[in-house]
Parts: structure tokens; C-alpha cells; sequence
């Protein structure tokens, strides 16, 4: 095992070229493979998203076919779960942890490069199922069966990229928990580590409990299409209904997967640009795991509609609600961080900010959700679509951009562009708004998701929304130029950049961070 | 890294891959545990013959006008009820007729799953013979007729007119 984990014998004569990406086990190459990646699926996502807002822009068929409309939308959520905002915080944890915990890599480089390159291979999966015979899937993210079990080749392909992003994942989490629990400098007890450490160590745990159930229930859908079994298959003595329960026992943690990262990033933030240690540490440790743990045992409010017992429906809706509390403690404490803080505005502040100001909205909008009754009205409506827009376009990808602006000094040596990350900022933050805050309306007025075309009294609402949408895609691409400037130059970043930052790769590596650092790891008092 | 670093980290990847194995075996251990929380707290109880417990009475001041819907997917038969529609009092023990025929030469297994309308229906329909508890085997050119024997339960809301019992025969493989 030796091997494996070689991570200073190969030294400074590293392969150049397309070699040196192709090989690499240095947890800063593979990181920022890691990130360049779930940018492009970002950009492949948003078009698909384009093109469903195109098609929702005036009432009737204009330019997508209901079929490929299906396909669209299915594979827009897949993509945008699974390729991106998943891969991005791996990647955010893979630049990142090491350096916040003084360790020189991650605890099994040769294992994380394998887990980064199979993500390619499930990208292209994903892409070129949209040529096949019978085109992509199109029976929604989800899944579900009878749609499942039936489609082409497709749903096929898309089933296998799913097995293999989330081999990757449960890869990715054994490395990053490994690290965590067995790397840290001497002096970093657990309830030192930095929360974006401890966040990321909960949600590890939290992808090695629920990944391999999801490739359960995949396996299943396989061998039910390929094999006759009948797992799901009602006439075979298989229950359709029972996928709902195995999915969304993966599928509701999953949720929190993709957002824990987010608040850690926030918890590491807003202190510093408040000037002040964050308010609470432990109760923040504490309400992280709580969110974790409850997040297990409310997978059923996914599926009120499905068929249930009244008392179950009771139960899971108290346990959903319960988890405003631990977020909720949260919020508090990144409110009373800033209080009587000495704050300064710049983009990952913002960023910040804007993250807890909506995704409070979508918060809130969650709890909504949450009441059965309620619930029953406004399932599979735009209602849920904005909700969920809320808490992972404004809650993930929001706290996503502002750990790039954060950390992209540390990671290229230059400061971005601040006047433009100001303008990314608030033509993010309009055009989401614009895009997503009228699907509230439309679905409360009855606007089911997932169909092509809509009644005419929807008509002004979408075309509003459509135009947020616009704007918000186009606005992204000036974050790429933002980051392009930034590597390939632009005035030289300060070792510590953020005065009030307090982690170990700004208070003991210069800007950008070596190649290789922490060889001899920092002492924590 | 020192030596005793990395038999630990060797440590800590065998527990967790045998962690996510085992939840691997937990998603098709839920399979089993579903079919027996359905099974415990009667939720699934679609191949069971309902039992009646308490003397029903009949309701005479109301009737319900019951659509009788039948279906095949997969299986080259023909299924038809016999009576379309019927009429009946809640509490009145009723039988209806279904025939099934298998057009082609070879023996063949089907099974019926039923499904209701309106969605509360199931609760107040008392089934006591259905052919839909078994499987049913015909042999080629075969034609069988099959009782249902039901009842509902005077109980049912009075807002509910007219329902639909609908069965369709899915092919079993062997």
C-alpha cells in the first residue's frame, strides 16, 4: 500500500502537458481538475436550462418536441447535481483541506486521481446519450420507474453514468474522511478544525451512508430493464412505489450533501470579513451533524402524494420541520457573527450574504413544503421548482462562487477583478431573483412541472421568468472571464489576502500556494 | 507522511469500504424490510382476501353506480367483465362475473392488479374472492370465467356516486 500513497517520491520532476493532468496524485492539480470540470457541466447544465426556458417562454410548442423538452429537463438535473455542484465542493475539498488542516495531500493521491477521471467518462456518458436511438432519458432526475424501466438506450446510458458518479463520490469521501480523521497538524484537535473541515468531514459521512444505496437502487432499475427481474415491477410482484422510499432515502441526504459545503465556506467568510471568530463554533458543529442526522429520516416528504398512512405522513412532516431548527441556529450565528462586526463588502462577502439572505427564502419556502396539506396542493408544481431553485442556485452555487473569489487569490497568486466580481454579483443576484422568484407564483396558481406548455394565464409570469433566466446564464459567463484574468494574471496577492482570515493557508503559505506545502506540518497552539 | 500515518489511513479505507458495502447490502436489505412493514402495518394488502369482521347492514337509501374496467399489458388474452356496469347498495354483497380468454396456442401465466377510483375507494371496498389473489394459468385457447365477490362498506362517504374497480393482466415471466 505503499505505493498509493507516494506522495513526495515523485518530487518536482512532474510530467508537463496534457501527461501532468492525466497522472497527477497532487491534491491542488486534481483539485483544480476537479473544479474546471464541474464548471464546464455547469455551462452544459445551463444550456440545457436555456433551452427549457426558451421553450417555456410563450405558451405552445416553439422550439423543443415534448420528448426532447423531457429529456432536457432530466438531464439538466442530473447534470447540475451529480457534474456539478457535487464535483465542485470535492474539488473545493480537495484544494482546501489539506491546506486548513496542515497535511502535505490528501491521504490516497493515486485513489483521487482515479476518482477525478472517472467523472469524464460519466459526462460523456450523459452528453452522447442524446444521439442515440430513442434519445436521452426523459423520465425526470428521479427516475422513477415504470419511466425508468422503460425508454432506450438512453436511460441506460444515464443509469451507468450514475453508477459511476457515485463510485466516484464514495472514493472521493473515504480520501477526504481519511484525511481528516488521521492527517490534521499536531495541536488541530476535531474542535479546532476549521468548519469548512468539519462540514465536509459530515458530509462524507453522509455519501458513504446514502451513495451506496443509490447504486442499490440503480442496480436494481438495471437488472429490472436487462435481467427480468421485478423489483419494481408490479406485475412481477415488484412495487414501483417502493423506489420512491429507496431513492429518496439516498436522495433527501443528498440534498444536504450538496449544501453542508456551502455553509461551511460561509462559516469561514463571514468571519473574516466581519473581523471577528464566528459566533458559536461548537453549536455550529453540533447543529452541521444534527442537519445530517435528521436528514435521514425524512425522505418520505418527497412523496405525500405517492400513498401513505395519515400518522406516516404526521411523522415525516414534524421530522422536515425540525430541521429548521438546527439551520436556523445557523443563520443565527452568521447574523451574530456580523453584529458590531467591522464589515468590508468585497465578492465573497457578497456573495455570502446573498447566500443566507435567499437561501433563508428557500428555507422558509421548504417549510411550506413541508405541511401535508399544503404539500398535496402544490406537488410537482413551480412552487417546488423555486424552492429547490432557492436553496441550490442561491444556497450551493452562490456559496460555491463565493469560496472561488474567497480562495482564488490563495489558488493563483493574482486578486480577481473586484469591480467586475461586484458585477457578477448583482447581475446574479437580480436575474436570479427575476428568474426564480415569480415561479412561486406559478406554483401556487397550479403550474405543473416537467411539461412543455402551459395555460395562457401563465403566460407573462414565464416570460419574466425566462428573461432572469437569460440574463443569469449569460451573466456566468463573465465569471469565467473573472477567473481567466485572474490566473493568467493581475496585481499580486498578499500571503494573507483577507486580514481577518484566520485559517492555516493564510497565515502560513505564501500566495499561490506551493506546489507542494505542509511537507513538515504547521504546529496548532 | 511517517509510516504508522499511512497504515492508519490503510486502517480507516478498509472500515469504510466495508461501511459502504454494507449499505450497498442495506438499499436491497430494504426490499425485504419494505414487503414486511407493508405486510405488519396493512398497508400492502393487495393479494389478501378481505375478512368480514361485524355484520353489515345494508344501505337501502343509497346506490352506487360501479364501473367495471378491465385491461391486458403484455400478454396476448382477451379480458372482459360481463356486466359492464352495475348498480348496488353499500353493505350488499355483490359478485360480478369476469371472463378470460387466451387466443393464443401456448400455455401462459398472468396476474391481475387491480386499481380504484376514486383513490379512497380501496378503504371501503370488502373484497372476499378476487381472481387477482392468485396468478392464473390458462392453457392455449382456454376460456375461463372468474368471479370477484365484494361489498362496500356502508360507510363510505356520502359524496361518492359512481366508482370504478379496474383490473389489468400484467404477464408474469417464469
Amino acid at each position: 500500500m505503499a505505493v498509493i500513497q507516494d506522495v513526495h517520491g515523485h518530487g518536482h520532476d512532474h510530467p508537463t502537458g496534457i501527461m501532468r493532468w492525466l497522472t497527477t496524485t497532487n491534491h491542488k492539480d486534481i483539485g483544480t481538475l476537479y473544479l474546471c470540470f464541474s464548471l464546464v457541466m455547469l455551462f452544459v447544465g445551463g444550456f440545457l436550462a436555456m433551452g427549457i426556458r426558451a421553450e417555456l417562454f410563450m405558451p405552445g410548442i416553439q422550439i423543443l418536441e415534448p420528448e426532447v423538452f423531457n429529456s432536457f429537463t432530466t438531464l439538466h438535473g442530473l447534470i447540475m447535481v451529480f457534474g456539478a455542484v457535487m464535483p465542485a465542493w470535492v474539488g473545493f475539498a480537495n484544494w482546501q483541506v489539506p491546506l486548513m488542516i496542515g497535511a502535505p495531500d490528501m491521504a490516497f493521491a493515486r485513489l483521487n486521481n482515479w476518482s477525478f477521471w472517472l467523472l469524464p467518462v460519466a459526462a460523456l456518458l450523459l452528453i452522447t446519450s442524446f444521439f442515440v436511438p430513442g434519445g436521452a432519458a426523459a423520465g425526470g432526475w428521479t427516475f422513477y420507474p415504470p419511466l425508468s424501466t422503460q425508454g432506450g438506450m438512453g436511460t441506460d446510458m444515464m443509469l451507468f453514468a450514475v453508477h459511476i458518479l457515485g463510485m466516484s463520490s464514495i472514493m472521493g469521501s473515504i480520501n477526504i474522511i481519511t484525511t481528516i480523521l488521521n492527517m490534521r497538524a499536531p495541536g488541530m484537535t476535531l474542535m479546532k478544525m476549521p468548519m469548512f473541515v468539519w462540514t465536509w468531514l459530515i458530509t462524507a459521512y453522509l455519501l458513504v451512508l446514502v451513495m451506496p444505496v443509490l447504486a442499490g437502487a440503480v442496480t436494481m432499475v438495471l437488472t429490472d430493464r436487462n435481467f427480468g427481474t421485478s423489483f419494481f415491477n408490479a406485475a412481477g410482484g415488484g412495487d414501483p412505489v417502493m423506489f420512491q422510499h429507496i431513492f429518496w432515502f439516498f436522495g433527501h441526504p443528498e440534498v444536504y450533501i450538496m449544501i453542508l459545503p456551502a455553509f461551511g465556506v460561509v462559516s469561514e467568510i463571514i468571519p473574516t470579513f466581519s473581523r471577528k471568530p464566528l459566533f458559536g463554533y461548537s453549536s455550529m458543529v453540533y447543529a452541521t451533524a444534527s442537519i445530517a442526522l435528521l436528514s435521514c429520516f425524512v425522505w418520505a416528504h418527497h412523496m405525500f402524494t405517492a400513498g401513505m398512512p395519515v400518522a406516516g405522513q404526521l411523522f415525516f412532516m414534524y421530522a422536515t420541520m425540525l430541521i429548521a431548527v438546527p439551520t436556523g441556529v445557523k443563520v443565527f450565528n452568521w447574523t451574530a457573527t456580523m453584529w458590531r462586526g467591522s464589515m468590508t463588502f468585497e465578492v465573497p462577502m457578497l456573495f455570502s450574504i446573498g447566500f443566507i439572505f435567499l437561501f433563508v427564502i428557500g428555507g422558509f419556502s421548504g417549510v411550506v413544503c413541508a405541511i401535508v396539506p399544503v404539500d398535496i396542493q402544490v406537488q410537482d408544481t413551480y412552487y417546488v421548482i423555486a424552492h429547490f431553485h432557492y436553496v441550490l442556485v442561491s444556497g450551493a452555487l452562490f456559496a460555491l462562487f463565493a469560496g472561488a473569489y474567497y480562495w482564488l487569490p490563495k489558488w493563483t497568486g493574482h486578486m480577481y477583478d473586484e469591480s467586475l466580481g461586484k458585477w457578477h454579483f448583482w447581475l446574479s443576484m437580480v436575474f436570479f431573483n427575476v428568474a426564480f422568484f415569480v415561479q412561486h407564483f406559478l406554483g401556487l396558481a397550479g403550474m405543473p412541472r416537467r411539461i412543455p406548455d402551459y395555460a395562457l394565464q401563465f403566460a407573462d409570469f414565464n416570460m419574466i421568468s425566462s428573461i432572469g433566466a437569460f440574463g443569469f446564464g449569460l451573466t456566468q459567463l463573465l465569471f469565467v472571464y473573472i477567473v481567466i484574468k485572474c490566473v493568467r494574471g493581475g496585481e499580486k496577492a498578499a500571503d494573507k489576502t483577507w486580514e481577518g482570515a484566520t485559517t492555516l493557508e493564510w497565515t502560513h503559505l505564501p500566495s499561490p500556494a506551493p506546489y507542494h506545502s505542509f511537507e513538515t506540518p504547521p504546529v496548532v497552539k | 507522511m511517517k509510516q504508522d500515518v499511512a497504515k492508519t489511513n490503510v486502517d480507516i479505507l478498509k472500515k469504510l469500504l466495508v461501511f459502504s458495502v454494507v449499505m450497498f447490502g442495506f438499499g436491497y436489505a430494504l426490499v425485504p424490510l419494505y414487503k414486511k412493514f407493508c405486510e405488519v402495518t396493512g398497508i400492502y394488502e393487495l393479494e389478501r382476501p378481505d375478512t368480514l369482521t361485524k355484520h353489515t347492514e345494508v344501505d337501502n337509501t343509497r346506490s352506487i353506480s360501479l364501473l367495471l374496467d378491465a385491461n391486458v399489458r403484455g400478454l396476448p388474452w382477451k379480458f372482459k367483465s360481463l356486466q359492464a356496469n352495475i348498480h348496488l347498495h353499500p353493505g350488499k354483497l355483490t359478485e360480478v362475473m369476469y371472463e378470460i380468454s387466451n387466443e393464443s396456442e401456448e400455455v401462459q401465466v398472468g396476474q391481475a392488479i387491480p386499481s380504484y377510483s376514486p383513490k379512497n375507494l380501496e378503504r371501503y371496498l370488502k373484497k372476499i374472492e378476487c381472481f387477482c389473489f392468485s396468478q392464473q394459468e390458462l392453457q392455449g385457447k382456454e376460456v375461463k370465467q372468474l368471479p370477484v365477490r365484494f361489498l362496500i362498506d356502508p360507510e363510505i362517504p356520502g359524496d361518492i356516486h359512481t366508482a370504478t374497480i379496474s383490473y389489468t393482466f400484467f404477464n408474469v415471466k417464469n
